[in-house]
């Protein structure tokens, strides 16, 4: 393995070179499982109408869809407790919900709305909840990976245990920040895990033409940094692996790298053509490697959950993101006297 | 029920495409998320995907259909059970139905609004506070250095979640001893020496601050915050407005900044017109040591982003400061440095040098000047420039900065506005050359403003 060995290192490290090839994983219990397949089919209904929202207009700018990358944040998230931090780049819908944040105010966002949850001023790429620990939402790429960083700084400062988990993508995996942060990440011991969300695209470069080292696990070998290469479309890898990595982390010995193989079904944004990849090979990920497919065959045949089960909890995520999207459709826009709010704080005098 | 599929749009600006091909025909069963139809425009290709499952009951618009306006209806897809019948009866997938009630984040982030106004600023005080500095209250005479670290280690007293980064500003006391002695009284944990990279640890920084930390990040010199301009503007200036409010960096960007002396070009450069241009950031530049230490004490207090400006030749000059417990000044607060009514000299950080200066000179010649220290760059203390040119009926704008898009132009600007009528003379600039710093002492001094163009400046909107 080419990660630099560090005294203590999680020697669990597994690199299948292909997401098919992996391991054994421990199994999820049965209401991990339903509770996965819920939360994934939420992100999956809600970007597939946000999608249609886009069609119809009523989403506006850049919109960046998360199928297909489901399992990445509900595996993730499963190994968070209060107080942890998660902030991510502009493909931010998924983390978000995972987060807990209410689908009306982020559909409201979207669309623009006086209830969104930046009040209708931050879109798909900016958005944020103190409340859940949610850090943004960030348009410029790698640029949340410094901020990530500051927030395992924070938590180090103040002597808790709490972690942060700073998401990007293959693309931003190239910006030369995220190397700044991985030093100074390393040198002092910060709870920090990098979940690089390697969904095989930046925009429209595929990895290989865009990265002299492919394998992004071994990006922080330089500092020092372990890093694990994870089946980022089987939920239970990627909870595996949060568990492992969040728990180095609060046990106070620094940063970790997770390179999550994943693939987005759809394009880069609502205007990517796609010509840089074939159907086919859309096809194939989606028809062999689903994360919520394979979620849902498991519940199915150990009888952990009936077709009719599956149907009642498909049937009441329609209604969430129905009811997300309507609200979207009639909230009204922000009053004209929103465009000079919340440009500064009152000081305290 | 059976369900309409509208004609998607590519981008906000696409009013119609071609409807280029479908790749399912009627009567075949749709699982969301399939490929159905692919639409083209003359820039891109997009495919179409079902949201809803069921029967692709009838194809509105053949392939190989040109310009079909957007939302227009494409298909109709039946839920089970249902005949191709009921395809003309479908009605479009998006339904109009009130909002019964708003997500708990957006209620509870609802506050007072205020009236807009031309330019971004922070809510002002409902009346003007000047420190209260007691009658006879004993002034010490300190340099400009010894303020700052005075007032930086004050608020790291009051406050344990201030504390202090950069290069060299624990070991090595401070590339510029600005931070002299805090290692010793504060520890590592809260003086905290960076490896030389301000684009990460501007925005480590950043993020300490979305997380509730109110950071002190030192920058060498302002010239090196260009590697991090993105951290400074996107991330820390720009979240508050992003967030509706939620979360905003409290956090202080200082160090040196404008000409040091034959440092050349990339090592002298006046940020003060950059800065002041974002909304979002507070810029603060002092010229003395008694308010830059009631500023940066209010500096790291503020809730906001603040961009503090110093200047590396008057970090040596001493001055008098209140020696009181907690001598905090107002943001946003010019300062008359010297009454006068003949002119109105507008200045900040070292250009005061060359205006009080050039007031003396004046005087000698019979030129009663004015002048004013604007100390806070934005937001910019209006009232005051223009209060005094109503007196006056002249102004000249002095800075080290280059003059386009710079302080002075900003201030003409607001000088025309507020006081057209009073003017009797152009406002007149002195500023920079426009030219990067050459390093030749002649030319260096040259590109630099000098007492002399003050001198004359003043003396030609006097008409004298």
């Amino acid at each position: 393995m080419a990660v630099a060995k560090d005294k203590a290192q999680p020697s669990a490290a597994r690199r299948p070179d292909k997401p098919s090839e992996q391991g054994s994983v421990p199994e999820l219990s049965k209401e991990q499982s339903v509770s996965a397949y819920r939360d994934m089919l939420l992100i999956r209904r809600f970007e597939e109408k946000a999608g249609q929202m886009y069609g119809m207009g009523l989403i506006g700018g850049f919109c960046h869809l998360y199928i297909g990358q489901e399992a990445v944040v509900v595996g993730m998230q499963m190994a968070l407790k209060p107080g942890d931090g998660v902030i991510t780049g502009y493909r931010d819908h998924g983390h978000m919900l995972a987060c807990g944040m209410d689908p009306k105010g982020v559909m409201a966002e979207l669309t623009g709305r006086q209830h969104g949850y930046s009040r209708g001023k931050g879109g798909s790429m900016h958005m944020f909840s103190a409340e859940k620990g949610f850090y943004g939402g960030h348009g410029i790429v790698g640029a949340q990976v410094p901020l990530g960083t500051g927030l395992a700084f924070a938590s180090k400062y103040r002597g808790n245990d709490n972690v942060s988990l700073t998401y990007f993508g293959d693309g931003a995996a190239n910006q030369g920040q995220v190397y700044e942060s991985f030093n100074m990440a390393k040198l002092w011991k910060l709870p920090a895990v990098y979940i690089i969300e390697n969904n095989q695209y930046a925009m429209g470069t595929s990895l290989a033409r865009a990265s002299a080292n492919t394998d992004l696990s071994t990006r922080g070998a330089s500092f020092g940094i372990p890093g694990e290469r994870v089946d980022g479309m089987d939920v239970r890898a990627v909870k595996d692996a949060a568990e492992r990595a969040v728990t180095w982390c609060r046990e106070g010995n620094g940063p970790m790298i997770l390179e999550m193989l994943t693939y987005r079904y759809r394009g880069h944004s609502m205007s990517d053509p796609a010509k840089y990849r074939t159907r086919d090979e859309v096809e194939k990920v989606r028809n062999e490697q689903d994360p919520i497919e394979q979620v849902r065959r498991r519940l199915l045949e150990w009888k952990w959950a009936s077709e009719d089960d599956l149907k009642k909890i498909d049937a009441k995520v329609r209604d969430a993101v129905n009811e997300s999207a309507e609200f979207a459709t009639v909230d009204p826009e922000p009053d004209a006297s929103e465009l000079y709010t919340d440009i500064y704080a009152q000081a305290a005098r | 029920m059976s369900i309409q599929v509208l004609m998607p749009a590519l981008s906000p600006t696409m009013e119609k495409g071609n409807l280029a091909k479908w790749l399912k025909k009627e009567g075949d069963t749709i699982k969301a998320g399939d490929v159905i139809a692919e639409i083209e425009t003359d820039k891109a290709t997009m495919e179409v995907e079902a949201v809803d499952e069921g029967t692709l009951g009838k194809i509105l618009i053949p392939e190989g259909t040109a310009d079909v306006a957007v939302n227009t209806p494409i298909a109709v897809i039946l839920s089970d059970g249902e005949d191709a019948s009921a395809a003309d009866a479908a009605k479009p997938a998006q339904q109009q139905k009130s909002a019964e009630s708003a997500p708990p984040a957006a209620k509870e982030a609802s506050a007072p609004r205020k009236a807009p106004s031309a330019v971004a600023e922070p809510p002002k005080p409902a009346a003007p506070i000047e420190p209260d500095v007691p009658e006879g209250t004993e002034m010490v005479n300190i340099t400009m250095r010894e303020a700052l670290r005075d007032a930086m280690a004050e608020e790291m007293r009051r406050d344990k979640d201030v504390f202090v980064m950069g290069e060299e500003v624990a070991e090595y006391q401070g590339a510029y001893k600005v931070t002299q002695g805090l290692l010793q009284e504060f520890g590592p944990e809260r003086v905290v020496d960076t490896p030389i990279t301000e684009h990460g640890f501007a925005g480590l920084g950043v993020g300490a601050a979305l997380a509730g930390l109110k950071p002190i990040v030192e920058f060498m010199t302002f010239n090196f915050a260009m590697q991090a301009m993105d951290q400074i503007i996107n991330s820390a200036a720009k979240t508050r407005y992003m967030s509706g409010g939620q979360i905003g960096a409290s956090i202080v960007f200082r160090g040196p900044n404008g000409a040091a002396a034959r440092v050349a070009a990339q090592h002298s450069q006046d940020y003060s017109a950059w800065f002041s241009h974002i909304p979002g950031l507070i810029v603060i530049a002092p010229s003395n040591a008694a308010d830059a230490k009631g500023l940066l004490k209010a500096a790291i207090r503020d809730p906001n982003t603040v961009i503090f400006l110093e200047n590396e030749i008057l970090y040596g000059q001493a001055g008098p400061v209140p020696k009181l417990d907690d001598f905090v000044l107002p943001i946003g607060k010019a300062r008359i440095a010297r009454r006068g009514n003949d002119v109105t000299i507008v200045s900040f950080s070292i250009g005061m040098s060359y205006a009080l200066k050039a007031a003396d000179e004046l005087a000698k010649q019979g030129i009663d000047a004015e002048v004013i220290d604007l100390r806070t760059l934005r937001p910019m203390d209006s009232d005051t420039i223009i209060e005094s040119v109503k007196k006056t009926g002249r102004i000249v704008t002095v800075e080290e900065g280059w003059p386009q898009a710079g302080i002075g132009a900003e201030i003409a600007a607001r000088v025309m506005a507020g006081a057209f009528d009073y003017l009797d003379a152009p406002v007149t600039r002195v500023s920079g050359k426009d030219v990067p710093m050459p390093y030749a002492a002649n030319l260096e001094k040259l590109a630099l403003p000098s007492v002399a163009e003050v001198v004359e400046a003043a003396k030609s909107v006097c008409y004298r």
